[in-house]
């Protein structure tokens, strides 16, 4: 096997992506000018719903330096709608990148300005008349499922899908039950991740070779490209798409495909100059995508003398927004955590999602996961509560146990590892549990409100496509792969490319370590290309950075494409030094990196092993003329195609944990909740580069604090956006922030090579750490949370208009023991 | 219809380098950085003033860019992230950014890093409230912030030391 092992995994090494970035020299899309380049500004629908009943572009263009325009109607006769994802009847609706005859979302495009330059786009867009007839709105979820307005005629229904997930024995855990809790209704809101940077995209339809070029930052390109060219009706090896440095995305940038179709048809009216399109802050709280928003409802659980869980019957009633685009496989992927950390094996969830008069979702951070976790945290706080137990021990009680890994959840998921008491241990350890009990009961005697809140969450990563098949039986998707490249270039650098699609979590790093290890050189002496290109022909249909997976997918890729080459360099080396592979040792030379014959120490350089591959290859004799020191390894996941009916298989690869404890004390004169302790510990695995992991729980965890109490994309009755700036949207910033004290368990993986469980994503923790601690501070005054986004203002509403949270009303107990 | 306005000259002195130029009364300080300059270091990250990737040193005080008319920094001095390095050495804000992981994509960090820039050269040892107050308007949607907070503490002790002499 050689010397995999220099030691570089698993080592805190710099950022190779600094240098650049820290010099101002990063190349992000906005950064980028063409030639002849032009730029696009869309026209935007003020109204939630509405028909277009006239849209006239002539003043617009009869602006000077206007090129010309676009509108919905054009892009309608010259393209095929985009694919949907889900069944009919919803897959029956046309989804166009510019509104053709109505709006459905405030913020909709319904038409296209391109000119010489972003300012005159920016005034011609205001010259575009449009007249609407505004229309009835409906803006939750719950209500669409009425169909008393609907969104898409075509489908005859605001339903986009519905199916009932059911394990176990559900009546039999109910009639045996010694506790039934009943909750009326939860709700987890609407929040996004809201990358840094916008999205942006220069496209350009090239006439010369019918080709259309992308310089864009999509975070998950080989799915965009499926969707643009079925709906261009252009063969996807056409369709080039090129990432560089991208700022953030959080799944966020995974829907910018429309936007995208939009600038290539603009290139090619404007007869293939490239067209540049910069989303504004505004237009992309307003219209680019959101996360999803879920409703549970008659939630019943069935608790055993013990507060053991035995059972959980409920419905939940997702809203995607005005179009599904990603969905419905938000219907399925909550799945893959279906029973949470939780050991209960009887289970029925009904779950539904509905469109709706506000921006579609797309995949946030924590997509589909988290909002399952919180209602399962929820559910195991306020049965604790209602029981009387601590929520510590009502946890150890209904924890999977760590002698149960690998563990098959009701669902057919293999949980490779975890070990959920010893995290409760450490966090309880770091926050000074006892200490903060005793702190606690002090404050309570002086009338304080304080609480302490656990949240238990999993990351799951690498997920198995044919979770899909489940949401559509026709689906032509399961499994999951990456590519990546490792050559000798002509001249002897190592070079890798991955089909990954990195914002900023350091793959160039940790692809570096991995080829040094199995090289046994300087990962310095390793160049991983930057961001995601097609025509590197790395890429599979499934490469993007998405689902928590580099560490297992991407590394794994370019761990295979490192051995690879490898063994070709192996074996041209032998021939060179006229010996038997297994005399040859990797490593450092005085000339840089070669390989020795142990015996004699007589050596080759990696430049001399390119050379005679690529320039000088006379020298080489016929049965060694297969090697190309230009390895392309293509990684497959274990994955099976799941039971459609039954909705049974393994859906995700690696379950990584987050267990997080909050101190919260909520104002008494303000109601502004205060964090005055967290602590977060995290497990995924073999760590590859610690410090990039505990970078990404710190920035996970102002996420899901930002979600908890500050973030969300509030609408009112008629579909305005409300906080459509981040003056009003209020991201997170330094002065809200507690310090997050970290720590780390490691239980190896046993799905990856090398022990290592995909990361990221952070499974929302301090969502539901935060709403735990709100309702361990008020639960005496008879409050339960039962919404995951929280402030100064739901607290009043709760203990002073008592118009929500109230228990009493909320919540019942049967108790049969 | 709006009228082309006629172009206004300003002359900006940045990173050290003095530029006339033509300008439209409504191009904003940051579109003169980033497009006449092509100084692409310095980015837009909202359009209410609120997220800060904009911000660079204007006469020695920190200030976000799309917030300014360019014709508002006739005659002014300013740095910008290309200005922070000196031949190719980084300035110890740069280095312990990187030192203490305190950025992930990056897109944030040149208008942290001027904001740090400013409250080192107003305060050398800042408490941790410190540096939180000076950074409030500078938005990072990865790090979580903790290690920036980490990063600018250890540009102080960097600055502080006597091997650097500035
Ligand atoms: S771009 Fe200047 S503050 Fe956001
Ligand atoms: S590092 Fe990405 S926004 Fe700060």
């Amino acid at each position: 096997m050689g010397c995999d092992g220099a030691g570089w995994v698993g080592k805190g090494l710099a950022r190779k992506e600094d240098n650049r970035l820290l010099r101002g020299r990063g190349k992000f899309i906005d950064d980028i000018r063409l030639h002849d380049m032009l730029y696009l500004k869309f026209v935007r629908s003020p109204y939630a719903h509405a028909k277009v009943t006239s849209l006239d572009t002539a003043v617009a263009e009869a602006l000077p330096g206007v090129i010309c325009t676009l509108t919905g109607a054009e892009i309608a006769n010259q393209t095929n709608p985009f694919i949907e994802i889900g069944p009919d009847p919803f897959a029956r609706i046309k989804d166009y990148p510019l509104a053709v005859s109505k709006v459905r979302y405030q913020g909709e495009p319904v038409a296209a300005v391109i000119a010489t330059s972003p300012q005159i786009a920016d005034d011609a867009a205001e010259l575009v008349q449009v007249d609407y007839e505004s229309l009835e709105v409906v803006v939750d979820g719950e209500e669409a499922l009425k169909d008393s307005v609907l969104l898409h005629e075509e489908a005859g229904t605001n339903r986009v899908w519905q199916g009932i997930f059911e394990y176990g024995d559900i009546e039999k855990a109910f009639r045996e039950a010694a506790h039934v809790v009943r909750i009326d209704k939860m709700h987890f809101h609407r929040f996004s991740s809201t990358p840094l940077e916008n999205n942006a995209v220069i496209g350009q339809w090239d006439p010369k070779d019918e080709h259309i070029y992308y310089w864009c930052n999509n975070s998950f390109p080989s799915f965009a490209m499926q969707f643009i060219a079925a709906h261009l009706g252009i063969p996807i090896d056409r369709i080039r798409v090129q990432t560089f440095d991208i700022g953030g995305s959080f799944g966020i940038k995974i829907t910018s495909y429309p936007q995208m179709s939009v600038c290539a048809l603009a290139s090619k009216k404007a007869g293939g100059r490239p067209v540049k399109w910069i989303e504004t802050r505004s237009e992309h709280n307003v219209s680019s995508a959101h996360g999803n928003e879920r409703t549970f409802r008659d939630t019943r659980v069935a608790l055993d003398k013990n507060a053991v869980i035995m059972a959980i019957d409920s419905r939940h009633i997702d809203d995607c927004g005005a179009y599904p685009r990603y969905e419905p496989l938000g219907c399925v992927i909550w799945a893959q955590v279906f029973p949470g950390v939780y050991r209960f094996r009887n289970a029925r969830i009904d779950f539904s999602q509905a469109v709706t008069n506000k921006c579609p979702v797309g995949p946030n951070r924590g997509y589909s996961r988290m909002q399952h976790l919180w209602f399962l945290e929820r559910v195991v706080d306020i049965c604790a509560h209602q029981l009387g137990i601590p929520p510590d021990e009502m946890r150890l009680r209904n924890y999977i146990r760590p002698e149960e890994f690998p563990y098959t959840t009701p669902n057919g998921c293999v949980y490779d590892s975890g070990n959920y008491p010893k995290m409760l241990q450490v966090a309880k350890e770091r926050i000074g549990w006892e200490d903060w009990q005793k702190k606690q009961a002090m404050a309570r005697a002086e009338g304080r409100w304080l609480g302490i809140g656990i949240g238990t969450t999993l990351d799951s990563g690498t997920n198995n496509f044919g979770q899909s098949q489940i949401v559509n039986p026709n689906a032509p998707f399961s499994g999951n792969s990456q590519g990546a490249n490792c050559k000798l270039d002509i001249y002897g650098e190592v070079v890798v490319a991955v089909g990954s699609c990195p914002q900023g979590q350091g793959h160039e790093t940790t692809a570096a370590q991995v080829v040094a290890d199995v090289l046994n050189i300087h990962p310095d002496m390793v160049t991983v290309r930057t961001g995601f290109d097609t025509e590197r022909n790395v890429h599979t249909g499934a490469s993007g950075t998405y689902a928590s997976q580099f560490a297992v997918s991407g590394l794994s890729a370019v761990h295979g494409a490192a051995r690879k080459l490898k063994s070709e360099m192996e074996r041209l080396a032998a021939f060179l030094l006229k010996t038997g592979e297994e005399n040859l040792e990797f490593g450092m030379g005085q000339q840089g990196p070669q390989i020795r014959a142990k015996d004699t120490g007589s050596s080759v350089n990696y430049w001399q092993l390119a050379n005679v591959v690529n320039v000088n290859s006379a020298v080489l004799p016929a049965e060694l003329y297969e090697l190309t020191l230009n390895c392309r390894y293509v990684w497959r996941a274990p994955f099976k195609v799941p039971d459609k009916e039954k909705k049974y298989g393994s859906l995700t690869l690696t379950y990584a944990s987050q267990l997080h404890i909050a101190v919260v004390e909520i104002d008494r004169d303000t109601f502004i909740p205060h964090i005055l302790e967290y602590v977060a510990v995290d497990d995924c695995g073999k760590v590859i580069n610690p410090p990039i992991v505990e970078g990404q729980v710190y920035g996970a965890t102002a996420h899901g604090i930002g979600a908890a109490l500050m973030e969300r994309c509030l609408y009112d009755a008629v579909g305005n956006m409300l906080t459509a700036t981040f003056s009003d949207y209020t991201p997170i910033t330094a002065v809200n922030i507690p310090n997050v004290r970290y720590a780390h368990i490691e239980t190896p993986s046993p799905h990856s090579y090398n022990g290592a469980k995909g990361m990221g994503e952070g499974g929302a923790a301090p969502i539901h750490t935060i709403s735990a601690a709100l309702q361990d501070a008020l639960f005496s005054s008879g409050i339960v949370v039962s919404d995951s986004f929280n402030n100064a203002d739901t607290l009043y509403r709760a203990m002073v208009a008592r118009d929500i949270y109230q228990a009493g009303d909320l919540v019942k107990l049967e108790k049969r023991a | 219809m709006p009228e082309a306005a006629p172009g206004v000259s300003i002359q900006v002195c940045v990173n050290g380098k003095l530029h006339p130029r033509e300008v439209e009364p409504r191009k904003l300080l940051v579109e003169f950085i980033r497009e006449d300059l092509e100084l692409t270091g310095t980015h837009i990250g909202c359009d209410t003033t609120y997220c800060g990737a904009c911000t660079v040193l204007m006469n020695g005080a920190a200030v976000k860019s799309c917030t300014v008319f360019a014709v508002q920094a006739d005659g002014a001095e300013i740095t910008t992230v290309e200005g922070l390095e000196k031949n190719g050495d980084l300035h110890p804000i740069q280095k312990a950014f990187g030192d203490c992981y305190g950025l992930q994509c990056g897109y944030c960090t040149p208008g942290l890093m001027i904001s740090a820039l400013q409250l080192l050269k107003d305060n050398p040892t800042p408490n941790q409230e410190q540096i939180r107050k000076a950074i409030a308007g500078n938005t990072c949607r990865c790090t979580g912030y903790q290690n920036i907070f980490k990063a600018i503490e250890n540009a102080a002790a960097k600055l502080r030391s006597p091997s650097h002499a500035d």
